[in-house]
């Protein structure tokens, strides 16, 4: 079974400008956000994990020492998929000679633990271009065959570099539902940077802070998003992403009913989903406000038991309050942004049984 | 008359000659010189700049002094006379053998100059990608630098075989002027001008000119088209 | 009295230029001759004797004998031209180059079987032995001292024997580097060229085995009007200049 020691990293040294010392482990499953500013050493991190670039330190991969004082595998020799910012396709091959270099040319046949081909074509919509020259395809699609390239070398992790940072919105949209559908579907463990809050916020389990060449926290996600210490919940878009599944659908309004823990929401939803699917649900702190009372008559729809779990003061004039959902509060954590003022007035206090309402919850497929 | 018949069997040696010889150090060029610009552009040493420019030298220095000293390299006091010393003989000069190794030299930095620019326009980008594709540095650099720098590869052979049938000074002076061996074209020209057979002058120096420029637009053709293709 | 002094030294000034445009043409003529290679060092001494002797300036340009003439035939400067052959100077005149009747014979080169070894070269039983891989001989179609050394060779008798160990220089002073980088272990080469070296083995080839090497000059009708040209051309024949001539391992026309 998998631990969260499966993967482990720490490298230590001077890298252009800065010093970089950064330490983490990570689960070998799920998707682990590295997430900070541009220039905080995040693709160095991933540079080094791939040996592209050697920093003192150690790497350790699924019981595989990659690196340590000893020892340094030379990249080839380490069962790596690493997607570029840029999807960097090799312009003198078609689609499918790029997608099976890494099995020179052949299509392995079906195996337990490997990435079979007919599976990553799926996965990904490539079918139609396996004949094309990378040159005649679009953004997203050059990324996808990337991604593809990448699985279809087995590795025990995936490396991705901001992959999306390239891509104009409209293709980024395209391509992170495929993203999702990977989570999904196959055991491997990724390496996600990104400097963008909203894809860790849709795609990650794991999260990874850095900033300035070190790692200040990391952990689950929700645990880092909603811990008060650390500068992600005092930003203004600070939110929380919570893991549902769908309970039913309101056919007469429109309203998916999705249970996650210690609350139900009422969120619209286009279409009809089946019973049982996983969606991530995002709640933005400034999104919810606290009642004391249940109100009798609000026009908003999720107005949810919970209690205080903990408060920190952001300003002279703002708070961020931890929410625990549920009556005993047990459930899962939402952030929200209120005034002192309101505070004082409310009398509020750690452990505080209040409403808490949510005036939007955005949808993110999974 | 036809240009055929007026061209005595003398002057078809010296042409023959002249493609064997560009020929063959194309092809030794090709096999000596990527390595090199596979060097010079990969490495991080400091003194790489160093070689890089031993390598241009003989684009700035007159074939005169390569030609002198090619003429005691190759002579009995230098390695080219113990290599000579091999099979009995005492100079590489006046030799075809030795031809070779001057063309050589004097053309190297016609093919690794492309060659190398080929490598770094390359980028670090695509041997990487193919590292984390567990492609051995070998493999790499077959089925990755090389495809990727066959414009830098076709240019270096064109100029190189180009140059060194247009080149003139070494052979002057470590060729010896001997008849099917050493007799090259561009010495076989200055020969007839300098004995004031113009007629066949002409005829072979208007040759040269009109193969170094179909040699030309046929080299910028080409890269345009891949150029092109590589977009 | 600071504009006194100005106006004093702008007068003497003006003196100054005017003489110098006075005296230039009269006193200092000048007149560019085209050399061939070999006589170069002959011809440097030779010139600055000139100038110290007669005020006028001989300006040299060094080549081989048949660049010169292709220059000349294209409308090059030169004046005067010391040619390596007489071959040359004959066809300037008959071509129009050169002034009818003005061409003689300044010097004459003497060949030499030379050696960087030092007891390689003996006498003519060197070459009829044979006993070495090559020789060096300036090209015979472009260069008189090959065309003597292939006479030499035939009139030994052995210049069939020889005729595939011999390596062409594209003049005689490739043919002397030949032979000096020991590339070919003998050559043929100028006495001239062995002025001042006493290294290795040589044997001076007797006069009678080739056809005297005779190095021609000739006034070029460019020159025709120049006094500095054609002084020049007299001052080669002075005894001043045959002793540099001799000096430097050429032969001179004795009764003149």
């Amino acid at each position: 079974m998998s631990s969260r020691a499966d993967i482990e990293v720490a490298f230590k040294g001077q890298l252009g400008g800065f010093p970089l010392d950064a330490r983490f482990a990570a689960p070998g499953h799920g998707i682990t956000a590295l997430f900070g500013p541009s220039g905080c050493g995040k693709t160095s991190v991933l540079r080094c994990i791939a040996g592209l670039q050697r920093l003192n330190g150690t790497c350790r991969v699924g019981g595989e020492i990659w690196q340590d004082e000893n020892t340094f595998l030379p990249p080839h020799k380490r069962r790596v998929g690493y997607v570029f910012q840029e999807a960097s396709l090799f312009p003198h091959m078609s689609v499918r000679s790029n997608l099976l270099y890494s099995s020179h040319g052949k299509v392995l046949p079906p195996a337990e633990g490997r990435v079979g081909f007919d599976e990553v074509i799926d996965l990904l919509g490539l079918e139609h271009l396996m004949a094309r020259a990378p040159q005649h395809l679009s953004g997203g699609e050059r990324q996808r065959v990337a991604i593809g390239r990448a699985l279809l070398s087995q590795p025990r992790l995936l490396l991705m570099d901001e992959p999306l940072s390239a891509l104009d919105r409209q293709t980024r949209d395209e391509i992170l539902p495929f993203l999702e559908r990977l989570h999904e579907a196959l055991a491997i463990p990724v390496l996600y940077v990104t400097h963008d809050l909203f894809e860790v916020e849709r795609l990650a389990d794991e999260l990874v802070l850095m900033r300035a060449g070190g790692v200040i926290a990391s952990g689950p996600l929700g645990a880092i998003q909603s811990d008060t210490s650390l500068p992600l919940a005092l930003q203004r878009e600070a939110a929380v992403s919570l893991d549902a599944v769908v309970k039913g659908f309101d056919e007469q309004y429109g309203l998916l009913k999705l249970d996650v823990l210690g609350a139900v929401f009422l969120v619209p939803g286009r279409q009809r989903l089946e019973a049982g699917t996983r969606l991530r649900l995002r709640v933005g702190a400034g999104d919810v406000s606290i009642a004391l009372e249940k109100p009798a008559a609000t026009s908003i729809l999720n107005v949810l038991p919970a209690r205080i779990r903990s408060a920190r003061t952001v300003d002279e004039r703002e708070m961020i309050l931890v929410l625990g959902l549920g009556e005993d509060g047990a459930g899962d954590g939402l952030l929200a942004r209120i005034t002192r003022r309101s505070w004082d007035v409310l009398g509020l206090s750690e452990g505080t049984a209040i409403h808490a309402q949510v005036k939007s919850a955005s949808l993110a497929s999974r | 008359m036809s240009i055929v018949q007026a061209l005595s069997p003398e002057i078809w040696t010296a042409v023959r000659l002249t493609i064997e010889l560009a020929a063959l150090t194309t092809a030794i060029l090709l096999v000596v010189g990527t390595p090199v610009a596979w060097w010079l552009a990969r490495s991080r040493a400091w003194w790489k700049e160093a070689v890089a420019a031993i390598v241009a030298l003989p684009l700035v220095l007159p074939p005169t002094v390569l030609g002198f000293y090619l003429l005691v390299t190759l002579g009995p006091s230098g390695p080219g006379g113990a290599l000579a010393g091999l099979w009995g003989a005492r100079t590489l000069a006046f030799t075809f053998e030795g031809l070779v190794i001057g063309s050589v030299v004097y053309s190297l930095p016609f093919v690794v100059q492309p060659i190398r620019n080929a490598f770094e326009a390359m980028g670090d980008r695509p041997l990487e990608v193919a590292a984390t594709l567990r492609a051995s540095p070998a493999r790499a650099f077959w089925t990755v630098a090389v495809p990727l720098a066959r414009p830098g590869f076709l240019t270096g052979a064109v100029l190189g075989f180009a140059h060194t049938v247009g080149e003139f000074g070494v052979v002057l002076m470590i060729g010896g002027n001997v008849p099917g061996e050493t007799k090259v074209l561009s010495v076989a020209i200055y020969d007839f001008v300098e004995t004031l057979r113009w007629r066949e002058a002409n005829i072979l120096a208007g040759g040269m000119v009109v193969f170094a420029f179909a040699v030309i637009l046929a080299m910028t053709l080409i890269e345009k088209r891949m150029r092109r293709a590589g977009e | 009295m600071l504009m006194e002094t100005r106006v004093r030294w702008g007068v003497a000034g003006a003196v100054m230029v005017v003489c110098a445009a006075l005296a230039g043409p009269a006193a200092a003529g000048e007149t560019n001759v085209a050399v061939a290679a070999n006589f170069t060092e002959a011809a440097k001494e030779i010139a600055t004797l000139f100038s110290a002797e007669t005020e006028h300036q001989a300006v040299l340009s060094f080549g081989s004998t048949g660049q010169l003439y292709t220059q000349i035939t294209q409308d090059a400067p030169f004046e005067v031209f010391l040619a390596a052959d007489d071959d040359r100077p004959a066809k300037a005149i008959a071509e129009g180059y050169g002034v009818e009747g003005s061409s003689f014979t300044y010097a004459i080169g003497k060949l030499v079987l030379w050696s960087s070894e030092a007891d390689l070269v003996k006498d003519q039983e060197t070459l009829k032995a044979g006993d070495f891989q090559k020789i060096a001989v300036a090209n015979p179609e472009t260069a008189p001292y090959g065309t003597a050394a292939v006479e030499a060779m035939k009139a030994l008798g052995v210049y069939d024997a020889l005729k595939n160990k011999i390596v062409q220089g594209n003049n005689i002073a490739q043919t002397y580097q030949f032979v000096e980088t020991a590339n070919a272990e003998l050559g043929f080469v100028a006495k001239a060229q062995l002025a001042g070296n006493e290294s290795g083995s040589r044997w001076e080839v007797p006069g009678d085995l080739y056809n005297p090497i005779k190095q021609d000059a000739v006034l070029l009708k460019k020159g025709e009007a120049n006094d500095a040209a054609r002084a020049f051309v007299a001052f080669l024949r002075s005894p001043a200049a045959l002793a540099v001539i001799e000096k430097y391992g050429y032969g001179v026309e004795s009764a003149n």
